[in-house]
Formats: structure tokens, C-alpha cells, sequence
């Protein structure tokens, strides 16, 4: 009763008094939980140095093949294996997703057939990556006999960011205005024509860091190409794509055995023995630096557009 | 004037075709492409029927050699040794313990920095923490394994001198604290979706900002918060590489987090790192187990969209 109709002006003050503490303790314990995830990064990222310092800084590291010997293990066919897998991912993704999107923003009718993609590509995105691996597994690598080889894990993990692509690029289509159609429409243009002079050139800036966002997340992505069995033991590199006769282009590379950069790390982190820890944590360091980097640049990149754009 | 005519005539006849021509390639150009669009966005329709019908089919292979009831109610799981029992029950336990742990983590520290975000933060404290959890989010989880395996275990092993160097605790921990930027971000939207008008009928009353917060804007969210933990449970049921690396290899019917444990997820990157010769049961029983995991997330997601849909609808 005193709580609700309080009896003189004093207790008003005090209960006034007490809410703004409250008000003012909560911003704090607020404030200190937006710091644990600031905390957690950069406790993670000195952690990772102070271990792998010492591999990080000689030079052999990057251009040597793993070995039995801690001391003389490197990273070649990880740095070589994993670029040579994103290439294929970059080229199976985001033509697939950039036209998918197209298709859902500009072309879909409103019927069941659009709501079936609809809510296929939003259970994608939350399919866990493991599960991939499996599809890989099962499809990839037996039905359509690929083989654990580069194209079945560049391939995985296009599938993968398949709907990361989708779901950007459909977000920088929805924000170009329907005016921007319009006009385009009245001097004659056909559809495709509006879409391919207009929609996807205003488009752009949102479908790239869409992509890069996308290949961050593939460059570590582990789960999906241990399920493919990627061997951790490669002791040579994949023939050159690129050959100093005519046709110039070779595709032998695809279907080559090879490793990558978070695999490399995780097999060096499953030996018991701690040298092998400390080349893990200078894989680590690239990997996150790799990633840290691609995924910085693409967020501001986003918030750039966002203030600069006004249509 | 005859010959004019003709002559117009003939100047025009191949003018006309040529644009009605002209017409229906450009018509016929339009079509095909269109259907190229349509086919490239169906791919995610057919990757969904992919995975589906490649675990439904060697599960399928699987149940031929190992009853449903046993499946489900064993309570060992040892398809690899020479007596095997195929119980699923203990990886389920491992899932279900390292997503509690990651829960108990996630969920205060995620609903406080979503409240504090949404109700309290200035523009430019927002402007500076959402990149930085962004950026959080995109750490692969291979370094959070590490960091779970030779961070926070010999962390905790200073405070708990018993704890293996194998356990769920440490794990849930690393877990949890990767899905608190996926909580709180849905978490926050669902609490900005709120009209702003509820908010300033509380000042109006005389409310605070934390009561606000706590009694007004936190229930008219509630679904859509709620919906964000059943996301993030998804997310940490799905997580594999953390597990794989710091919670143990053996699977283990407890619920004790100091205990290690193998989860569906570290199983079955355990079985793909062997060599498993195609066909065998073995390897049939990481689809068996990936289709578990797969009806588990399939389920919470579908749970959590309906959940969100609700709450979108509402105002």
C-alpha cells in the first residue's frame, strides 16, 4: 500500500532515487555483457599468438609440407589447397545465389511453387554444416563418384553458402526502389534488361560483401570436409591450373587429393604432442586473421553503404 | 503513284517482319532466362530433397541390421567394436549436456546485452558493438576448439583440479559464448520491433528505463526472444568442430558436464576421420546419427519460425 501511494514527498525522492540506481546498475551489468564477446576475441586472438609466435615468424612454415617432425611441419599444401577449394566455391555459389535471388526478387510469382523455395532457402541457412558433409558424402563423393578431391569440397561448401548469397544479395535488391524499374521500363526495356542494366549493377556493393561474408565463413569451415575424408597428410601440391602451353588452363587440379587450412589445424590439434599445438596455433592465427580481415571489411563496407545510399 | 506504293511498300514489308522478328527472339530471350533464374533458385529446393533423401536412404540401410526400438532405447553406443550395440542414446545425452551448458551461458548474457542494446545503448555504442559482434560471429569454430581445449580447460582445471582434459564443461562454455552475438542480434530485433508507443505510454507513466525494459518492452517481445533461444539451441545441438576437439571422443550416458563425452556431431567427424569402407554399417551409422541431428534442428527451427511469424504478425 505505501509502495503504490507513497506519503510524503521524502519517500518519493528515495523511490526515485532507487529506480534510477536500478536504471544506472543495469547499464553496467549491460555494458559488461556486450564485453564478453569483445573479451572472448581478443583473449582468443593474443592467446593464439603468444603460442604460435614462433612458427608465425619463420618463414619455412609457409613453405614447407606437414611432417612427422613438429619442427618442420609447414602450411604449402593447406595455403595452396584451401585457395584452389575457394576458387570452386566462388564459382558454384555465387552464380547460383546471385541468380536465385534475382529469380525470388524480380521474377516470382506469388504462389506456393515461390513459397516452397522460400522457406527451403531459410531451413538451408540453419542446417548444420555437419549435415552438408554428409550430403557431400553420400552424393559427391560415392553416387557421383567425384572422389574426396577439390571440386566435391569446393562444391560442399558452395552449398553451403548458398543461402548466405541468397539471402544478401535479395536484401541489396529489395533496397534499390521500384522507381529505379519504373523508369527503365518506360523507355522500352525488357525485363531482363532492367535487371541486368539496373538491378544487379545498384545491387553490387550489397551481393559483395554478401559474397565475402560467405567466403569467410567457407574458409573455416571444418565439419563439412572432414565428413568428405580430406586426408591431413598431403606431401604434394595439386597440378597447376594454370599451364605455360596452349590451352593455357588445366583441370586435373580438381580432382586431385589436397588439404586445407582448418583441417591442417585440427590434425596438428589432435596429436598429443604440444610441439604440434604450437602449429596449430599459428594455423589459427592465419585462419582468423584470414577471416577476421575479410569479414571486417565486408561489415563496413555494409554500414558505408547504408549512409551513403540515398535514393 | 503505283510504283511508289510498291516500292514503299517493299521498303517497308522486310522492315516490319525484321521488327516482329526482332520481337519474338527478344520475347523468346526473356522466357529462357527467366527459366535459367527459376532453375538456379530451385537448386535450394533440391539440395534440401538431396539431404534428405541421402540420409533417409542409408538409414534406411542401417534399420535393416538394427531394430528402431533398439535405436532408440539402448543405452550403449558401439557400432565399431566387435560386439556392437547401436544405442544413440548416449550421444543424444552428450548433445543435449554441452547444449545446456552453452544455454546457461548464452541465454542471461544474451537477453542482457539484447535489453541493454535495444533499450538503453546511444546510437554510437550500438553503431561500435554490433560489428564487433558480428565479427564474433564469424570466427570459425575450429579456433573456438582450440581455445576450449588449451584455454578454458586448463582455466578450469585450476579451479576444479578433478576436471578431465576432456569435458562437456568446457565446451558448453566456448559454445555458448559463440551463440551469444546469434541470440542477442535476434533477440534485440525482436524487442526494436515493439512499438514505440508502448514504450512512451510506460514513460508517461512515470517508468524508468530499466522498467520499461524489464515489464514492458521484454513481454510484448517475449516470442520473438523466445524464438531466438530455439535458434540458438539449433545452432548448438548443429556445433561440431568445439565438441569434436574438447569434449571427448567416447560416448558416455551421463549429463554430468565435468564428464567427457562424445556428442552426435564429434561421432561422426570421429567415424569420416577413419577409413570406413563404403556400405558397412559403420558408416551407415553416421547417417543414422546425422539424421537424428537433422530431425532435432529441423524440428527447433521449424518451432522458431513459427515463434517469430507470431510475433511479427501481432502489431
Amino acid at each position: 500500500m505505501n509502495n503504490q501511494s507513497p506519503q510524503n514527498l521524502q519517500e518519493v525522492r528515495a523511490m526515485i532515487q532507487r529506480h534510477k540506481l536500478n536504471d544506472y546498475i543495469f547499464s553496467i551489468i549491460g555494458l559488461l555483457c556486450l564485453m564478453v564477446g569483445l573479451i572472448t576475441l581478443l583473449t582468443l586472438f593474443i592467446d593464439l599468438i603468444l603460442q604460435g609466435y614462433p612458427k608465425l615468424l619463420s618463414l619455412s612454415f609457409y613453405t614447407d609440407f606437414p611432417s612427422r617432425r613438429a619442427s618442420s611441419a609447414g602450411l604449402l599444401s593447406a595455403l595452396v589447397g584451401s585457395s584452389l577449394v575457394m576458387l570452386v566455391t566462388f564459382l558454384s555459389a555465387v552464380p547460383m545465389g546471385v541468380m536465385a535471388a534475382i529469380y525470388l526478387e524480380e521474377y516470382a510469382p506469388k504462389n506456393w511453387f515461390s513459397d516452397l523455395i522460400e522457406i527451403n532457402v531459410s531451413n538451408l541457412a540453419a542446417v548444420p554444416s555437419i549435415i552438408y558433409g554428409l550430403l557431400a558424402l553420400g552424393l559427391f563423393v560415392y553416387i557421383l563418384d567425384l572422389g574426396q578431391s577439390i571440386v566435391t569440397a569446393g562444391l560442399t561448401l558452395g552449398l553451403l553458402i548458398l543461402p548466405v548469397v541468397i539471402v544478401a544479395t535479395r536484401e541489396s535488391i529489395r533496397s534499390i526502389p521500384i522507381a529505379i524499374r519504373e523508369a527503365a521500363y518506360a523507355v522500352g526495356a525488357t525485363k531482363w534488361q532492367v535487371v541486368y542494366d539496373h538491378v544487379i549493377k545498384y545491387s553490387f556493393g550489397g551481393i559483395l560483401t554478401g559474397v565475402i561474408i560467405g567466403m569467410a565463413r567457407a574458409i573455416g569451415e571444418t565439419a563439412p570436409i572432414i565428413t568428405i575424408g580430406a586426408l591431413t597428410f598431403i606431401a604434394f601440391l595439386p597440378p597447376s591450373p594454370v599451364t605455360t602451353s596452349a590451352p593455357f588452363l588445366n583441370f586435373e587440379w580438381l580432382s586431385s587429393g589436397f588439404t586445407v587450412l582448418p583441417i591442417q589445424m585440427f590434425s596438428w590439434l589432435s596429436r598429443p604432442s604440444e610441439a604440434f599445438h604450437v602449429n596449430a596455433a599459428a594455423a589459427g592465427v592465419i585462419i582468423i586473421l584470414v577471416t577476421l580481415i575479410m569479414n571486417g571489411f565486408a561489415i563496413r563496407m555494409r554500414y558505408k553503404m547504408r549512409k551513403n545510399i540515398k535514393w | 503513284m503505283n510504283t511508289v506504293t510498291q516500292v514503299l511498300n517493299n521498303s517497308l514489308t522486310p522492315q516490319i517482319s525484321d521488327r516482329l522478328s526482332k520481337n519474338f527472339t527478344r520475347h523468346l530471350k526473356e522466357r529462357v532466362i527467366e527459366f535459367i533464374l527459376m532453375l538456379a533458385a530451385f537448386s535450394a529446393v533440391l539440395t534440401t530433397a538431396a539431404i534428405m533423401g541421402i540420409l533417409l536412404y542409408e538409414s534406411y540401410g542401417f534399420f535393416e541390421h538394427v531394430s528402431v526400438t533398439a535405436f532408440l532405447t539402448d543405452t550403449v553406443w558401439t557400432p565399431l567394436f566387435e560386439n556392437p550395440r547401436y544405442g544413440i542414446l548416449p550421444l543424444v545425452s552428450g548433445t543435449l549436456t554441452v547444449t545446456g551448458v552453452a544455454l546457461v551461458i548464452a541465454v542471461p548474457i544474451g537477453t542482457i546485452s539484447a535489453i541493454y542494446l535495444s533499450e538503453f545503448a546511444s546510437h554510437r555504442v550500438r553503431e561500435t558493438v554490433k560489428p564487433i559482434l558480428e565479427l564474433l560471429a564469424g570466427v570459425p569454430t575450429i579456433v573456438f576448439g582450440f581455445f576450449a581445449l588449451l584455454f578454458i580447460t586448463p582455466l578450469l582445471q585450476k579451479i576444479m583440479p578433478d576436471l578431465p582434459t576432456f569435458n562437456m564443461l568446457s565446451s558448453g562454455i566456448v559454445i555458448g559464448i559463440m551463440i551469444i552475438p546469434y541470440i542477442a542480434s535476434l533477440s534485440e530485433d525482436a524487442m526494436r520491433a515493439v512499438p514505440m508507443s508502448m514504450r512512451e505510454g510506460s514513460y508517461a507513466m512515470g517508468a524508468t528505463r530499466f522498467q520499461t525494459a524489464i515489464r514492458v518492452v521484454t513481454p510484448a517481445a517475449v516470442s520473438g526472444i523466445v524464438a531466438a533461444y530455439i535458434l540458438g539451441i539449433s545452432r548448438a545441438i548443429g556445433e561440431t568442430m568445439v565438441v569434436a576437439i574438447a569434449a571427448g571422443q567416447q560416448p558416455n550416458l551421463t549429463f554430468n558436464p565435468m564428464d567427457a563425452a562424445a556428442t552426435i556431431t564429434a561421432y561422426i567427424v570421429q567415424v569420416a576421420m577413419g577409413d570406413l569402407p563404403h556400405g558397412s554399417i559403420g558408416y551407415q551409422s553416421i547417417f543414422a546419427a546425422g539424421l537424428v541431428l537433422m530431425l532435432m534442428t529441423l524440428t527447433l527451427n521449424i518451432i522458431g519460425h513459427i515463434t517469430r511469424k507470431k510475433y511479427s504478425e501481432r502489431y
